[in-house]
């Protein structure tokens, strides 16, 4: 089988890789970054005596 | 406030729809891949090469759709001035840019056992180049701009006169003497069969669903940003 053929079949999956995780990553660090907040809101109803 | 993270965390979990997709668009790439090595005949004249073709064009084609739907989106968002529009813009230039420029390294990929060359400056490979650096340029056009609102609509301006590259692009290999095959015909080095059609389609269709897939991921993405945005300077505001 051609090297050129083998290549560029590795880029189509190399690229189709990089965009979904890169879409992951991004949703993984907002999440955490909601997770930060939710955190930090739940200490402060807890400092101010609220549920 | 309620569990704000939470939320967004539960209804990622619960995404039915998403992860249908997702399923749906693996099983039709795989289809796809497995009819450009099995079903398709090995083409007389390239040989085995030739099978660059099936993914080449469909990756074209899903780059200058998702510059379409950039361009509707755009022309959508000035009209209303609704930040979905710009959402929708900004996610479907950032998989048109991963699509066009799949299309252009593995064109050269084919050029180099068919034409001799990895690169010609003829008018197809020269309009896609610059194509591929305007749409990365919208990027930073968004990047250099502070305030939200001035950004979308720079940014929708930007993504309607980016689009004559598209129509550029296609009606190139048909206005100007080129060496690039045309795609409907295959041009004169290279014979279309019937399998070869259907295996071209199978691509372009599995290859569409790849996009619908990852542009409603990267809409939620953004979906998702603003409102933590949002959380933020609300938490601000009462600190």
């Amino acid at each position: 089988m051609s090297a050129y053929l083998v290549a560029a079949y590795a880029v189509f999956w190399a690229l189709t890789f990089v965009l979904v995780f890169s879409i992951w990553n991004r949703q993984r660090r907002l999440e955490r970054d909601m997770a930060a907040l939710q955190a930090r809101l739940d200490g402060k109803q807890d400092d101010t005596g609220h549920s | 406030m309620g569990k704000v993270g939470g939320g967004v965390m539960r209804k990622a979990g619960r995404d039915v729809w998403g992860l249908a997709l997702v399923g749906l668009s693996g099983v039709a790439v795989f289809t796809a891949l497995g009819m450009v090595f099995l079903y398709a005949p090995r083409e007389a004249t390239m040989g085995d090469v030739q099978r660059i073709f099936y993914f080449h064009v469909a990756s074209a084609w899903v780059g200058f759709f998702a510059f379409c739907v950039t361009f509707v989106a755009s022309v959508a968002y000035l009209a209303r001035g609704a930040r979905r529009w710009d959402m929708l813009a900004l996610s479907s230039v950032e998989i048109g840019l991963a699509f066009i420029a799949m299309a252009v390294i593995s064109g050269s990929l084919w050029a180099r056992p068919v034409w001799g060359t990895y690169w010609t400056w003829e008018p197809r490979l020269t309009i896609s180049a610059v194509q591929l650096l305007i749409y990365a340029a919208y990027g930073m056009l968004r990047a250099s701009v502070e305030s939200a609102e001035q950004k979308a609509r720079f940014a929708a301006v930007y993504g309607i006169v980016a689009f004559v590259t598209v129509p550029l692009s296609w009606f190139a290999i048909r206005w100007w003497r080129t060496i690039h095959p045309d795609v409907l015909t295959g041009g004169p080095g290279m014979a279309i069969t019937p399998p070869m059609v259907h295996t071209l389609l199978a691509a372009l269709a599995a290859f569409t669903l790849l996009y619908a897939t990852l542009l409603r991921q990267r809409v939620r993405l953004e979906r998702a940003a603003d409102t933590l945005a949002r959380l933020r300077l609300q938490v601000a505001s009462e600190e």
